[in-house]
């Protein structure tokens, strides 16, 4: 049997899809611990055994190719100028590009900042400032301060472009730095592609430093991109459709993990009503945020002490818990896996808790204004109201006998009349998971991607 | 002309009065000004975090709805506090509620930090010519 191998090596989990060649289907899963401390490949080889012995008969691997959040996932630092504007249009990228943001920091650097920058664990420094022709002292000063501290991180340079050769005369041969288009070329204009791309392809050279990743390119597969960066691909073909399949319309995902929710929508998010003004940096049709507080395991406690909690004792109503022994022994053992109906319940409530504010703070809002004219609406962010579909992934939505009452915490309440959440999608589920694996696929063949991914992606 | 200067335009608080906003885009871009058009509804810090983005040289902010005094009001001390101390303010339209005398109006403004101030009825060709005086200072000295 003839098939495609997508591996991904996530922060818990090495997860296998095996697509059939010949056919719009999923031969096999499997998953097993991912080994980053003694070495990737063995908890490949584990997977792929169990594969095999799933399948049964012999398998004939044609291609494989891998994604990647292990050690961490890919970790950047964005610099950019104006907290609302720049840095957080260098921000976007970042996201898009599938990384994990670790800090933004806007206006000139001072001291402290860089020297923060250099002792942390980014993989990749954003370099932004300034639409194109406009502000060039905080870049060049940025550039500076990073070539006098000599860091040794890869910089991405996305600002103004009048800057690019002074600060190629900066960085010399000292700093390793790659040039590309600005990520916002002109007043909230968002240019977020171009940085994507660079960020992609640094992170494919770069990540043979997790242990055994090297021997993974040597032997299995190139690792082509960070997991969300494939799950965004696999959003945005579905939603959009190629030439030859037509796609689900506007749609949003969300992932609920141990760790983060990260939501992605693929919508322009224009208004969806008349006479509404739309007011800050320009929206990415295929946009990623991420929550760093809000997760089942990890951030079970952030969750919980900091926005959730609240929310977590509204849908808990009517069930007895200790909740913060429940919260705290989640959070210290990150391979829990609740072993009664209670455990499980306890685990879905926090779901709804991410899901719920993920949504929230993902969707834009509307803001009404009393003028002499009469009342004025402005929209800031995108207005998800009209989405097809909401598709929901992870182990908890997966395993859970009712996903749709967790998907449904996500959408739109009379209660929230301002927040611009979707109110008529679709429940659908990825129980497979194969969003990541289908991003992958999308590099070979996107007609056969979208197919087995509206096979796959079934309504709950 | 050398450099392109740059404007940041826009219709400050409020107001939703947008035809004079696009004349004087027009206008000004015509006249071979880089004009970042933030358009009508904008905040204070809508028009300093534009102007200090593109690096700006002026920000010329409209206001029709007679509430352009409190919307104004302690906008030169924010664009300090940004680091555009050199940056030029020009405000003009019906900027101020009912009929009241100019003098007055324009002392007020000046005593805000704008720098130009234009009464109801001013001509795009007023501000240009303003504008040029203003931006090409040393270029005029210099010939």
């Amino acid at each position: 049997m003839d098939g495609f191998l997508f591996i991904d090596f996530g922060s818990t989990f090495t997860k296998l899809t095996l697509v059939d060649v010949n056919k719009d289907r999923i031969i096999a899963t499997s998953k097993s611990h991912t080994t980053v401390k003694e070495n990737v490949v063995n908890g490949y080889e584990r997977a792929l055994a169990e594969l095999r012995s799933k399948v049964g008969g012999e398998i004939n691997i044609i291609k494989r190719m891998a994604c990647s959040s292990a050690a961490g996932g890919l970790k950047i630092i964005a610099l950019g100028l104006v907290p609302e504007l720049t840095a957080e249009a260098a921000k976007r990228a970042a996201l898009g590009a599938g990384a994990k943001v670790i800090k933004t920091y806007s206006f000139q650097l001072n001291d402290d900042e860089i020297e923060e920058i250099k002792n942390s664990e980014a993989n990749i420094i954003l370099l932004a400032g300034g639409t194109d022709g406009g502000n060039r002292k905080t870049i060049l000063h940025n550039a500076k301060m990073i070539a006098k501290h000599n860091i040794k991180i890869p910089i991405v340079v996305g600002g103004n472009k009048s800057c690019t050769d002074q600060i190629k005369e900066i960085f010399k041969d000292d700093i390793e730095y790659y040039i590309t288009e600005n990520v916002m070329p002109k007043l909230n204009k968002l240019n977020i592609e171009p940085a994507r791309e660079v960020i992609r392809e640094i992170f494919m050279e770069n990540i043979t430093h997790v242990p055994g990743m090297e021997e993974v390119e040597n032997r299995i597969s190139q690792v082509v991109m960070p997991t969300p960066a494939a799950v965004l691909r696999s959003a945005e073909i579905l939603a959009k459709g190629t030439a030859c399949e037509p796609g689900i319309g506007d749609m949003m995902v969300v992932d609920i993990g141990g760790a983060t929710t990260d939501v992605h929508s693929a919508s322009d998010g224009f208004p969806t009503k008349s006479s509404i003004l739309l007011k800050g940096l320009e929206e990415p049709f295929i946009k990623r945020t991420v929550e760093g507080d809000l997760g089942l395991r990890y951030s079970a406690k952030s969750l919980y002490e900091g926005s959730g909690s609240f929310l977590l004792k509204k849908y808990l109503v009517g069930k007895k818990y200790n909740i913060s022994y429940e919260v705290e022994n989640r959070n210290s053992n990150a391979d829990m896996v609740p072993e009664n109906e209670e455990g499980r319940y306890f685990d879905e409530s926090l779901a709804k808790v991410c899901v719920d504010l993920s949504v929230k703070r993902h969707a834009g809002s509307i803001e009404s204004v009393y003028t002499p004219n009469g009342m004025v609406f402005y929209q800031e962010g995108k207005d998800l109201q009209n989405l097809s579909s909401i598709i929901g992934t992870g182990g908890v939505l997966v395993n859970s006998e009712n996903p749709r009452s967790i998907l449904e915490v996500g959408l739109y309440k009379d209660e929230e009349p301002d927040s611009l959440k979707p109110k008529n999608p679709k429940c659908l589920l990825d129980k497979k998971y194969i969003l990541s694996a289908m991003g992958l696929l999308s590099m070979i063949d996107e007609d056969k991607a979208v197919r087995i991914l509206k096979k796959y992606v079934v309504e709950v | 002309m050398q450099d392109k200067k740059t404007i940041v335009l826009g219709v400050i608080g409020s107001d939703c009065h947008a035809v004079g906003n696009k004349i004087l885009d027009h206008a000004l871009t015509e006249a071979g000004f880089n004009v970042v058009n933030i358009g009508v509804m904008s905040p204070q810090e809508d028009f300093i975090n534009a102007a200090i983005e593109t690096d700006a040289d002026v920000i010329m902010v409209s206001s029709l709805y007679g509430h352009g005094e409190i919307d104004c009001r302690g906008m030169k001390n924010k664009c300090v506090e940004a680091g555009l101390e050199d940056v030029l303010l020009y405000v003009g339209g019906n900027i101020v509620v009912g009929k009241q005398e100019w003098k007055d109006v324009k002392y007020r403004f000046s005593a805000m930090g704008f720098d130009r101030i234009y009464p109801p009825g001013t001509t795009v060709e007023r501000a240009l010519e303003d504008l040029r005086a203003d931006l090409y200072k040393e270029h005029k000295a210099a010939v």
